[in-house]
Order: structure tokens, then C-alpha cells, then sequence
């Protein structure tokens, strides 16, 4: 069949609305009488409350009801976690603080007006009564004792987790070099650019409610939802419109969303919360925020026998869905792209006054990641290798796949040394270490910075998940001959309208005109997962493709039936189905369709034209399907086909990065001078998606590596609480990016796919780390932490210590 | 104590009564149901509310809706003539500028000021021009290239200019 979208760069199908300005956020759909909701949070980090009055707040113009902590703690169930670890200390999460709040930004009550101006007004006027409690923010000081944060857990200790296989202990013994350094991993905001939103309608006659919220995962969200509010879960639709971007901040499930639910319960008006950016930076989850000790285990001629990491996770003060859940990923690729016999991770799970961390694009990966290519640096450092050169010694071959990792994985496909080669031709890596030479002679500080990563995909297989790992897809042909495809992915800018529809476009030999993609409806679209851990189109992408090859076995059946050929006899191009010749040769030549489908009499179907043709188009035979009056017997009417595809493993896609800086001694500002990056996601379905997916995540890597960084202070106030103060890259922050890729096909899924939606941020902090040190090492540096700011470099050039 | 303004917003004459603290972008996205702008920050910060008044790009999150009395507002609604997308827009379309497309209008109205002030700006040019308008999406390559191919088409339309 011709291949004719999949692998081009085609136009997203969903870009006309979105650049006219007509496409629909939460906060864009109107609903008659809407009520809006704004939220009383704390301004302390760690109080007690003794008291919430509302009654100068109920008697403000426009204000409806307010409601408090108590009011709602047995009506609403807790927010919901879903990492299930052997020993987990699980707080009991209420919606609204009953009787204390854990961290700035904690919801003590809800204030439902008629607009939004007279809701913000009257949260001033609740008036709440904090008695002050010790804070504890510091993840190690949190982790030795002191202050309590639930105090019926005695500590504030949530999990402990050791893994990892090989004799970690021998490995160190027997080595005949060690080396140990600390590494932090600050906290960062996933700063989705539309910040949460919910809009709730209950309609009291029919019980049935519909939310309508900015999230990565609506039919998780209405499961859970329905828990917590007590309705019957198909009494409960879920519907994500347009999602401004999550990044993993809305993988989840958050007390408003509930909350909002039940007050429209209430109220049986529409009700809308429309998060404000302080409070997206208050009280929607952090990303990373890890301290931790990496010691690393390795021969003189620099190959790799072991490898620990011992790591205090800062939590913050409740679990989120998966909160306990991220630093257990951290553990899984701590193999990077190596050999490494023996591996330990142990984990300190620790709660403290913040906003809880959780799933940030990468969650958990990007710290095992920076931890080995970190690691690696400094072997290469220490040995005086090219840090190239150290990696490429402790790559397994590429015949050495299904590769097997001391972490308990098992990768399935790689060719890492094809990806370091291109990416050091592509960079000219000889040449430039010339001119890093050179320019070191004349005192420039130039550096360069390597990174070969693996990053784990398609999450997930279901053994592996909380919540089922699998993915959904209906392909149907309607009446018309226009395709529909169902999914239960939740697209929300990654393209998946477009991908989708080019694979269905291939399969049925249509125009991507008349495929439609839908998804992010619990009331049309069967039950899916979510789109999340780059799994979309591994997992979502395949049942897809399985699902349009059981429709099409079905069309073929039909086909046959109608053409009067045997089964086996009919063969599929271009979306017709003919008679093979020699079945052919006998049958009258009347071939074309008297009229196109679709251009019958208005209003009316056409009729199909059989009769005595030997060919018929795919949207013919959905035709007759819906017809059915020239079914084969026993075949259902309808052309549908539904497939819920289990991925027997992960996927591992790879890549090179390699960043090159220079750094101004007089201001010790840090410019790109190159970036390259080399990825491998297996097959790729749109070329253009793939490399706005990679750009994207090198950016966010920018901001952890060199300006972003969640601040609380010593009290638990968060001192980054604003775009003015939580630094995020802009456009003339960023290289010209130099991309390309290998491509090596994933054995998991019939369509090669391995997944990229994380690889930017996977891949990329390690190469711009390690090029900053690279530039600084004519003054020693070894390893600086994160994110590195001018300050701290001009520091470094003037053997400056002090502080401001 | 509403006050009476009288506008035009994409060419449409407006005459409205409104709260004198009601934001420029409230009056837009709830009385006129422009719902193109977003609002992404509240503080200017992020550039997804740029809309332009009397041609300058204003992040109309922190304008007040009566400051805009007698202006001429054009919003990424406005943007297409007689349904032929505008040279920004289609580079937008054609360059994969966007992703979620939350910050996709207001990036769109900053380029489209840009370009007014400089046919054939530079990399650098563009970069300095965008500081204003937060992604966190496409790493702005795309972007920056989206603006370049805008360019490029508004010279061939207009004759060689570079």
C-alpha cells in the first residue's frame, strides 16, 4: 500500500482553530448562571487553625456560599494516591484543612460568588485563626527528626525503599577506584502555560454531572472523582476541551476538581475555578526535588562496576497521585546507557511543609539520568579520558539487546554508539575540542558537554502500573465514509489529532481530511488511560493500528461477500477492495461507482451501487455496513472495530546530546555556541512533531540547568511565587538547535514507535551541566549543582566566597 | 458605578458599560466573548493576553478596560482577512509554531508587531522581539522560525524588500 503521511512532516490538523483564536480552554466555554469559586489558602506553612470565619465573606455582594474544611470533610473523600509501596505512611488528604494547614497554599475554604471579581473580593474577608507551628523544609532535617508534620506517624518518614541487583558491596570492595559526590535536584514548577481549571454542571434531574477540567488523564479523573464524592461513576462525565499544556502537573487528581463537583451538587448551578498563576505555583505539584550521594564503583581503564545512590525525597507535605511513586523511577534507569554489574538505590521518602512533588516532565528519569551521566563525568575527570570516550567503553553492544540492566529492566533496543557517532560528526566533537584548546591558550572558557541517555517510555505494561498500562482505540467508518477515531489517550498539544490520523489515513488508503480524531471525552470515548510517561503514541498509537487492522478484516469479509469472491480473493489498495485478477477475469468491468458516496440527493444516504462491480472503496463497503443488507451472514452491521492494546514491555528510545558554551569571565554569563542533539525514538511518525517535542523538552532542561528553582524559605514561604520570580527560559535564552536522529524500530509494538515527549528533558540537563563545568574546569570545578546562575560562575573566576 | 466606553475591537464598534477596575482582557474574553486571549499570568509576566492597541502589543491582563476608551483593539481573532489566515498565522501553521496553543494568540500579536516595525528582522532580532511572551511548549525554535517564514512571505507579497 503507498505510503503517503506517515513518516512526512504533515500540518497539525489542529492548528486552524488554535491559531484563529477559536479554540475552547476550560475557561472559554460559558455556561448560563455559572457561579465562580475561589479558594482561601494559607499563608502559613505549618499552623494550626482555630478557627475559619465566614460570615463577613457570606454577606458580600455577589457571594452565594462559602465553605470550610469541616463543612465538607465528610462529604468529600481524600485526595487520592495512588503509589502503592510496601510500608507507605499515606496522610489522611482532605480536600479543604480541617483543623491545620502543611504548606503555603494549602485550600481552608472554598467561596462560591456570582462573579469571579466578587469571589477573589470576599476570600479576603474569611477570616481564619492560624496558631503558628515549627517548619520543617529542609529534606534532611525533616528526614533526622524534630518537627513532626503528622504527628501520628511518630516521624516524618513516609517510605524507605532499597533496590537494585548485583553485589553492590564486592563491587566497591573490589574496585580499584571510587568516588563519591553529592548532587541536588531542586524543586521545580511544571508552569503549564494554561494553569488548572474546572468547570462542573449538575443536573439534578437526570443526576448526572459533567466536569469539564484541564487534565492529562479524564477517565482516571472521573473514576476517582466519583469515589470521592460518592456518585455513581457513570453518572459522571469527564470532559478535557483544549488543554493548555501539563507536563505531568495535570496527571492528576486534585482536591478543586472534586470540590468543584460537589458544589455544583450543591448548589445545581454551573460553577467554575479558574486556578490564578500564584496559586499554580502554590498548589499545583513540583517536579524533582531530590538530595542525594552518588558513589560510584570503577576500574582503572574506566569501566563502570557499580553504582549507589542514596536519596532523601522531598515529598512535601501530602501524596498526590503518584507523589511516593517518582523517586522508585529514579531507581529503574540509574543504568543509563551502561554496563553496570551492581546497582543500589536507596530511597528516604520525606515529608515536609511544601506543595507535594510529583510527576514533571520525566518524572523521576531526569534524575537518574543527570545521576549516571554526572557519574561518568567525574570517572572521566578523574581517569583524564574524554568524557566521550568513558561512556562509549561502558556502552553494551548493539547486539546485546534485549539488554538486561542491574535495575531489573530489560531494554529493548538500542544502538547507542550509532547515536554518540552521529552526534560527535554532526558537532565536529574533534574540532571542537581543538578550539576549546586553543581558546583555553588565548583565556576563553569554552566547554563542552556530552550526554548519552536512555529513557523508559510507553508506560506501561499493566504488571507495572497503578492503574492499568494499557491503552484504547475505536476505529469507525460512519455512513458517510468520513472515519472516526476514538482514543483513550489525552492528547493536549503533542499532535496526537495529526499522528493518529496519518497511521488511520495509511491504513485505509483515505484522505487525513475525512479522519476525525476524538478523545478526552469519558462520555464518547470507551475508557483509556491518559496521556502521560510518553506513552501516547507507543501504546495509544498501536491500539490504533491494531484496531484498523480488525476493522479492515472485517471490511475485507464484507467486500468479498458483495464482489462474490471467496474470501482470500479480494485484495486491499489504495482504500478499494477488488477481485484479484484470475478471480477477476470473468466478471463485467463495470468498476466505477455511478455516483461518489457523499454526493447523493441532500439529506438522503446513497444508495450503494453492487451490482456486478469488481471493486468497491472502503467507504462503499461502510456503507453497505451500515446498511446491512448485503451482509455475509453472521457479521454485525456497522464497519467499528474496537482494540485495547497491553504493551509487553517498555520502550527505551536513546540519544546523544552534546552542548557547547562559553562563558563571559566579566559577568560570568553563559552563551550557546552549539547545541546537538541526537535522539533515537524508534519509527518516527511525523518527523516535525518529533522535533517540536525535542526542543521543547531541551528548553525546560535549559531552565532546571541554568534559571529555574522552586524557593521556600526557612518558614515554608515561597519566595518564587511569580513568573517574575520563578525564571523561565524565553526565546533568546535558547541555542539554534542542531537535530537529528538514528532510528532503531521498537520490537514492543508493531509500529516501532518508542515514544519522545520526555527525551528533552531526560537528556539534555546533563550535556549543559557538563559543558559548564567542562568550561570551568581551569579553576578546578567538578560538578556544580543546579540551577547554575551567572553569579555563581563569576563567583568561581574570582575565587569569590562570600555572600551577598 | 459602571463607566460608558466606546471602542473598536476588530474593526467592530463597541459602546459598553463597564466596572472601572474590570481588566481590558475580562472585557474582551466575557462581555465580548473574544475568548482568543488568554490569560496565563495576571502580572504581565507571560504575554498568552498580548493583544494590539492602536497597533502597539499590550498584555492586556493589566490594562483596565477603561484605559482603552477610544482605542482600536485588534485580537488574534481579528487577524484573518476575509478568511485568508494572516502571513503570521500560517507560519504559526506551516513551521509547527505551537503545541497546546495557550500562548499561541498572544505570540502570534507580538510577532505580528514585530514584523510591522521590522520587515526582515534577524534571529537575534526576533528573539529580542518574543522576550515579552512566555512558551513552554516548543523550546521556541519553531517560533522563531514561524516569524522568519511570515517574513519571508510578507516580502514576496509586497516585492522584494531585502
Amino acid at each position: 500500500m503507498p505510503n503517503s503521511y506517515v513518516g512526512q512532516r504533515v500540518r497539525r490538523t489542529e492548528d486552524p482553530r488554535l491559531i484563529k483564536g477559536l479554540a475552547h480552554y476550560v475557561d472559554d466555554i460559558s455556561l448560563p448562571n455559572t457561579l465562580h469559586v475561589a479558594f482561601v489558602r494559607s499563608v502559613y506553612a505549618h499552623a494550626k487553625i482555630n478557627s475559619v470565619d465566614t460570615s463577613a465573606a457570606l454577606a458580600a455582594p455577589g457571594v452565594v456560599a462559602v465553605y470550610t474544611g469541616k463543612d465538607v470533610a465528610q462529604k468529600v473523600g481524600p485526595v487520592p494516591c495512588a503509589g502503592a509501596l510496601p510500608d507507605l505512611k499515606v496522610p489522611d488528604h482532605r480536600v479543604l484543612a480541617t483543623d491545620k494547614v502543611y504548606f503555603v497554599g494549602h485550600p481552608i475554604a472554598a467561596v462560591v460568588a456570582t462573579d469571579r471579581y466578587a469571589a477573589r473580593d470576599a476570600v479576603d474577608l474569611v477570616m481564619v485563626d492560624y496558631e503558628d507551628l515549627p517548619v520543617v523544609t529542609d529534606v534532611e532535617e525533616a528526614a533526622a527528626g524534630g518537627t513532626v508534620i503528622h504527628e501520628s506517624f511518630g516521624d516524618n518518614i513516609a517510605y524507605k525503599l532499597t533496590a537494585g541487583e548485583g553485589d553492590i558491596d564486592a563491587a566497591f570492595a573490589g574496585a580499584e577506584r571510587t568516588l563519591k559526590q553529592r548532587v541536588l535536584h531542586k524543586r521545580l514548577a511544571p508552569i503549564a502555560m494554561e494553569p488548572r481549571g474546572v468547570l462542573a454542571r449538575y443536573f439534578p434531574g437526570e443526576e448526572e454531572l459533567t466536569l469539564w477540567s484541564s487534565t492529562q488523564i479524564p477517565h482516571l479523573m472521573r473514576t476517582q472523582v466519583a469515589l470521592m464524592i460518592g456518585l455513581p461513576e457513570n453518572k459522571l462525565r469527564v470532559i478535557t476541551p483544549e488543554v493548555g499544556g501539563g507536563f505531568g502537573s495535570k496527571l492528576n487528581v486534585y482536591a478543586e476538581e472534586a470540590l468543584l463537583g460537589w458544589i455544583s451538587m450543591q448548589l445545581n448551578k454551573p460553577c467554575k475555578w479558574i486556578e490564578t498563576r500564584r496559586e499554580n505555583i502554590q498548589a499545583t505539584i513540583h517536579g524533582r526535588g531530590q538530595v542525594g550521594d552518588i558513589e560510584v564503583a570503577f576500574k582503572n581503564d574506566g569501566t563502570l562496576l557499580g553504582l549507589r545512590y542514596n536519596v532523601w525525597a522531598d515529598l512535601g507535605a501530602y501524596h498526590q497521585l503518584l507523589t511516593p511513586a517518582i523517586p522508585t523511577l529514579t531507581g529503574l534507569m540509574l543504568s543509563g546507557a551502561y554496563r553496570i554489574p551492581a546497582i543500589q538505590i536507596n530511597i528516604t521518602g520525606v515529608f515536609t511543609n511544601k506543595m507535594a512533588t510529583d510527576a514533571y516532565r520525566g518524572a523521576g528519569r531526569p534524575e537518574a539520568t543527570y545521576i549516571v551521566e554526572r557519574a561518568l563525568d567525574l570517572v572521566a575527570a578523574d581517569l583524564g579520558v574524554d568524557p566521550a570516550e568513558a561512556r562509549r567503553k561502558n556502552f553494551p553492544g548493539k547486539d546485546e539487546f534485549p539488554f538486561h540492566t542491574a535495575t531489573g529492566l530489560d531494554y529493548d533496543s538500542g544502538d547507542y554508539e550509532a547515536a554518540l557517532d552521529k552526534a560527535q560528526q554532526i558537532a565536529g566533537y574533534a574540532e571542537l575540542r581543538e578550539q576549546q584548546k586553543q581558546g583555553r591558550e588565548e583565556g576563553r572558557l569554552i566547554g563542552i558537554g556530552v550526554s548519552t541517555y536512555v529513557e523508559i517510555c510507553a508506560l506501561g505494561p499493566s504488571q507495572a502500573m497503578p492503574a492499568g498500562g494499557w491503552e484504547s482505540a475505536t476505529v469507525r467508518i460512519e455512513p458517510t465514509g468520513k472515519v472516526t477515531v476514538l482514543t483513550g489517550a489525552s492528547p493536549h498539544g503533542q499532535g496526537q489529532e495529526t499522528s493518529f490520523a496519518q497511521i488511520v489515513a495509511d491504513e485505509l488508503g483515505v484522505s487525513i481530511n475525512d479522519v476525525t480524531v476524538i478523545h478526552g471525552d469519558t462520555g464518547v470515548v470507551q475508557y483509556g488511560i491518559g496521556t502521560f510517561g510518553s506513552r501516547a503514541t507507543a501504546v495509544g498509537g498501536t491500539a490504533v493500528y491494531v484496531a484498523v487492522q480488525k476493522l479492515k478484516e472485517k471490511a475485507e469479509k464484507i467486500a468479498a461477500h458483495i464482489l462474490g469472491a471467496e474470501a482470500g480473493r479480494v485484495s486491499f489498495e489504495s482504500g478499494t477492495y477488488s477481485v484479484k485478477k484470475a478471480a477477476a477475469a470473468g466478471a463485467a468491468g463495470q468498476s466505477e461507482p455511478v455516483y461518489p458516496v457523499g454526493e447523493g440527493p441532500a439529506g438522503a444516504l446513497p444508495e450503494p451501487q453492487t451490482e456486478g462491480r469488481t471493486s468497491l472503496t472502503i467507504a462503499e463497503i461502510a456503507l453497505a455496513a451500515h446498511l446491512a443488507k448485503e451482509l455475509p451472514p453472521d457479521t454485525e452491521p456497522g464497519l467499528s472495530a474496537t482494540y485495547f492494546f497491553e504493551p509487553k514491555n517498555f520502550t527505551f528510545p536513546f540519544g546523544t546530546h552534546i552542548a557547547v558554551v562559553e562563558i563571559d569571565r566579566e559577568t560570568g554569563d553563559i552563551k550557546w555556541l552549539r547545541y546537538v542533539a541526537v535522539d533515537d525514538c524508534g519509527k518516527v511518525i511525523n518527523p516535525m512533531l518529533v522535533d517540536g517535542q525535542v526542543h521543547g523538552g531541551i528548553v525546560q532542561s535549559i531552565g532546571q540547568a541554568m534559571y529555574e528553582e522552586v524557593v521556600y524559605d526557612e518558614q515554608g514561604q515561597l519566595i518564587t511565587g511569580t513568573l517574575m520570580d520563578y525564571a523561565l527560559p524565553r526565546a533568546h535564552h535558547v541555542p539554534n538547535f542542531e537535530l537529528d536522529r538514528t532510528e532503531t524500530p521498537s520490537p514492543v509494538n508493531p509500529l516501532g514507535v518508542k515514544g519522545v515527549g520526555e527525551a528533552g528533558t531526560i537528556g539534555a540537563t546533563p550535556a549543559i551541566v557538563g559543558a559548564i563545568v567542562d568550561a570551568l574546569a581551569p579553576f578546578g570545578v567538578k560538578h556544580l549543582d543546579m540551577p547554575i546562575k551567572p553569579e555563581d560562575v563569576w563567583r568561581i573566576i574570582n575565587n569569590d566566597s562570600g555572600s551577598i | 458605578m459602571k463607566k460608558s466606553i466606546n471602542l473598536s475591537v476588530n474593526g467592530v464598534s463597541r459602546s459598553d458599560e463597564v466596572e472601572p477596575r474590570m481588566l481590558l482582557v475580562h472585557y474582551l474574553r466575557d462581555v465580548l466573548e473574544l475568548t482568543g486571549t488568554h490569560v496565563g499570568c495576571e502580572t504581565s509576566l507571560c504575554g498568552a493576553c498580548t493583544v494590539l492597541l492602536d497597533g502597539q502589543a499590550v498584555k492586556s491582563c493589566t490594562i483596565f478596560a477603561v484605559q482603552a476608551d477610544g482605542a482600536s483593539i485588534t485580537t488574534v481573532e481579528g487577524l484573518a482577512t476575509n478568511g485568508e489566515l494572516h502571513p503570521v498565522q500560517e507560519g504559526f501553521w506551516e513551521r509547527h509554531g505551537l503545541q497546546c496553543g495557550y500562548c499561541t494568540p498572544g505570540m502570534i500579536m507580538t510577532a505580528t508587531q514585530l514584523l510591522d516595525r521590522n520587515a526582515n528582522p534577524s534571529r537575534e532580532e526576533i528573539c529580542h522581539g518574543l522576550e515579552g511572551n512566555l512558551c513552554r511548549c516548543t523550546g521556541y525554535q519553531h517560533i522563531i522560525e514561524a516569524v522568519e517564514y511570515a517574513a519571508n512571505k510578507a516580502t514576496d507579497l509586497h516585492g522584494n524588500r531585502g
